[in-house]
This record gives C-alpha cells, structure tokens and sequence, in this order.
C-alpha cells in the first residue's frame, strides 16, 4: 500500500466505533496506522540507542583488533549460534502469532505467542550459562577483569548438587520464585474458577520453564562443544570431574603442594603461576584432560585492556538482554489480551506492533553474533 | 505474496504461512553457513581476513529477510520504511564521523604503557 490517502476512509465515516477504536481516531485503519507509524519511530530511537553501542564497538575494533583477536577466544561461537537459531526460530513464530491475530484466530494467537515467550526465556537462560561461566572465570568488565581460567569450585548446597557454577544458582533465584509465584497463582485462578486468568498464569510459568530449558540446553551444549576440541575455553560441565576433585581434594592438596611436584602446585594455584605460565599451561593440557585447553593464551601475554572487550560485551549484550526481559513483558500483554480473544481483522494493532519491536531485537542479535562471537 | 481475501480491511495483510517458513528456514541457513565460514575458513582460497566482511553481508542479507518478511516492510507504507531507514543512515554518520575523529589520546596511552612497561611495578 503506498502512503495511505486520508480520504479514502471518510467515505464511509461512521462513529459506531468498535469495542477498541479510540474516539479520536476516524475508524481502526486511521488508528492503526497511527499506532504503526507510533511504533516505527520508537524502533527508530531504539536503533540510534543501539548506535551508541555499535559506535564504541567499531571505534575500539578498528583502532586496536589485536585486543579483540585475544578476546574472542573465550566466547563460545556454538552457545551463541545456539541462541542466533531461538531468536530467529521466536520471531517465525512472532511472524504466526501475528497472522492469527490479523484472521481472528486468538487461540492460535496465544499459542505463538506462548512459544515465543519461551524461546526468549531459553535465550535468557542460555546467556545466563554464558554470564556466569565468564564469571566464574574472572571474565568481567575491564575495572574487575582478572581472568583465573579456573572454576571455582561451587560453594551452595544447590551448586554443588547440581555441579554448576554459584553465579548461575543465584541467578536462577528470580526465575525459580516467579515459577512457584506463577504456578501458585494458576491454582489459585482455578480454585475460584477465573478460567483465563489461571491459563494465564499457566502460560507464564511455562515461560519461565523456557529458561530453565535454556540453562540445561546451554550446559549440555557447552558440553558437546568442548567435545569437539574446537572450543577453547573450559565449560562448566567438562570441568566437573578435576573441578568436583579439585574442590574435595583442595585442602590437602593445597599442604600437599609445597613438597610435590610442579604440576600440583599448578593445579592449585593456576593464576598465581606467574613464572612459567606457558609450561603450566602445556603441563595443563597432557594432565588437566579436556577441562583447560592448550590454546588458552598465556595470561602475561594478553594485554591489559582485554577487559574494555569485555566491558563492550557485557554493555552491548546486557542491554540486548534487558530487551529481551522487555519484551517478555509486553508479550505477556498480548498473551492475556489473546486468551481474552480481542483481536479481529480490523483490531490486531498492538500484535502488530508487539511483533515489530520483538524482530528489531532479533535483528539487533542477528548483528550482534558475528560482530561478537565470529572475530577471527 | 499475501493470501488477501475479500473480506479483509485494507490494512490487514496476513503473509501466507509458506513465505515464513521459506524465510525462517533461509535464515537459520545463511546462520549455519557464517559459522561455517567462520570455524573453517573463507571458501575458494579467499583469504581468511575475509571471513569477517562474508559474516557481516551474511548478517545483512538475514536483516533484509527480517525486515522486509517477517516485519511486513515489504508491505508497509512507504514514510515508515523512510523513518527506518532514515536511522540507518543516522546510525552510519555517527560512526563515520567519531572515526575520523579517533586517536587524539593515543600518545598519552602510549606514554603511559612506556611508563608501565620501564616503571618497577608492572601492571596486573
């Protein structure tokens, strides 16, 4: 459609509005439009806030690459391409849910939605795999980079039940209290017979079991990538077994050490082993298994400022992340509003718009990856 | 493109469900080949400095099928598609512009790596 000539829709200017066409709007095509033309320019102002990022990314890359040659190494490109494939598989499913709410068919409309609110939680629980392995590892902006190449070993209970890193147990706090929150709420919905709202809270438990899917898809893939030699940084799962041995054995080991050999003190004392690190870390690789990897660089060896990619990372990422708490937010909007069966062929706006804003996030990511993940 | 039946408004444009299928398919494509170029190499001898430029117009080609497909632009008013592209082209001056404009701290950098460099205590 070419730009909309205004007149075309007085023809037919009748003030019967719709349940949902505001007064101040003419009819739902002169609403819509609006709100379109509304969203488009709000993407806009999200694309110059994105700019700002991607101009300290392009400044710093094109004025010293051999900071990011050393970084990127401890990205793993298969976690991200894994998340590259949610997203776009999310916004198909957007691209659907949006179609059934332009046919009327809310049920559908839901349904899409549901399962891209799910695939945005994997997402969020995959990065959260992603965050805290860097974490554990000292990975962190430039102020507090203090790169270990160790896990430490985990110190809660649920950390060392479940083998993983502490960092991830406390950020599956939130997510493990809005699961019970919603699953408690779904019941209490049914118990006094408000249909919609316990499917309601249904969906967005389902949602946050999305995450938790996430988190132990990323492991597991963490886990098949090292498998595959090509990944060069140790994952959480790989460094179980020295790790869990590591933590049992730490003490005694740690007395043991002065009188052993050099390899133990290694293993205690990775980060500390300044002196001959390279023969640390060859050592490492014949001893240590497949947990550290021989292509780790030598920590004297990387420059001072690593960390400044790593601050651009944590901006750039993190603030994609927020967008995708967002617009979780906004598709639980749609999703209730679905379940109440309030879209039509000439009401399917804010579907519409819910959608456009989720691909901008897609396409900020589809950037994002290989500006990141894929430096070589 | 779209199945547009008679008793639909005018603004209401449902894509057919095949075209999002081809796009989502097309993009987890074009996903699997730039990490293949990227873990392998560039194809036909190219040089490997040219994996990053093959990922950034892989990236592109995906945001085209995003925005034109999935975000209906293919279909939308022309003055929306001027507002997106408009902040693409915003996005560019900002960067072109600060990159002419780099490096005016570079030698007060280097002096201070000098410093740490020959200075006693050497840094972290």
């Amino acid at each position: 459609m070419a730009v909309a000539d205004t007149h075309e829709i007085h023809d037919d200017h009748h003030h019967d509005h719709g349940e949902f066409i505001a007064h101040h709007f003419d009819g739902p095509e002169q609403q819509f439009d609006s709100g379109k033309l509304g969203i488009w320019l709000f993407l806009v102002t999200e694309i110059l806030f994105f700019g700002g990022l991607f101009v300290a990314y392009t400044l710093y890359r094109s004025n010293h690459p051999e900071i990011f040659e050393q970084a990127h190494v401890f990205l793993n490109k298969y976690l991200g391409g894994l998340n590259t494939i949610v997203l776009l598989f999310s916004s198909l499913t957007m691209a659907l849910g949006v179609r059934a709410a332009q046919l009327g068919k809310n049920k559908n409309c839901a349904v899409y939605v549901l399962i891209t609110m799910v695939c945005a939680a994997v997402f969020l629980g995959v990065k959260a795999v992603e965050y805290s392995h860097k974490w554990d590892m000292g990975i962190l902006v430039r102020s507090a980079f203090n790169l270990t190449y160790t896990h430490p070993a985990p110190v809660t209970s649920v950390g060392k039940w479940l083998h993983v890193s502490d960092y991830l147990v406390y950020i599956s706090v939130i997510p493990t209290l809005l699961l019970v929150g919603f699953l408690v709420a779904s019941l209490m919905g049914k118990l006094m017979e408000k249909n919609v709202f316990s499917k309601f809270m249904l969906g967005l438990s389902i949602m946050v079991g999305g995450y938790f899917l996430g988190v132990g898809v990323g492991l597991i893939f963490m886990d098949v990538a090292e498998g595959g030699a090509n990944e060069s940084h140790a994952s959480i799962q790989t460094a179980d077994q020295p790790l869990m041995l590591h933590a049992m054995t730490q003490e005694t080991r740690e007395d043991a050490s002065h009188d052993e050999n050099h390899d133990k003190t290694a293993e205690s004392h990775p980060a500390a082993d300044h002196v001959d690190g390279q023969a640390h870390h060859e050592e490492h690789a014949h001893a240590g298994g497949e947990a550290f990897s021989a292509h780790h660089p030598d920590p004297e060896k990387l420059s001072r400022n690593v960390g400044i990619f790593f601050s651009i990372y944590y901006c750039m990422t993190g603030l994609h992340a927020i967008h995708i708490i967002g617009g979780i937010v906004v598709l639980s909007w749609i999703l209730w509003r679905s379940l109440l069966g309030q879209w039509r062929s000439d009401y399917f706006g804010p579907v519409d718009y819910v959608g456009l804003y989720w691909h901008l996030v897609d396409l900020i990511w589809i950037y994002l990856f290989p500006l990141l993940y894929l430096i070589d | 493109m779209s199945d547009h039946s008679e008793n639909l408004p005018a603004f209401c444009h449902p894509a057919s469900p095949k075209l999002l299928y081809a796009v989502f398919f097309a993009l987890i494509f074009l996903t699997l080949l730039t990490v293949a170029v990227s873990a392998l190499g560039p194809p036909m001898g190219m040089p490997r400095a040219f994996a990053f430029p093959i990922a950034m117009i892989f990236a592109t080609m995906k945001a085209f099928l995003v925005c034109a497909f999935f975000m209906h632009m293919w279909w939308d008013k022309g003055f929306n598609i001027l507002a997106f592209l408009s902040s693409l082209l915003f996005v560019s001056l900002f960067i072109g512009m600060t990159l002419m404009d780099t490096s005016h701290y570079q030698d007060t950098i280097e002096a201070f790596d000098v410093q740490q460099l020959t200075g006693v205590e050497i840094a972290e």
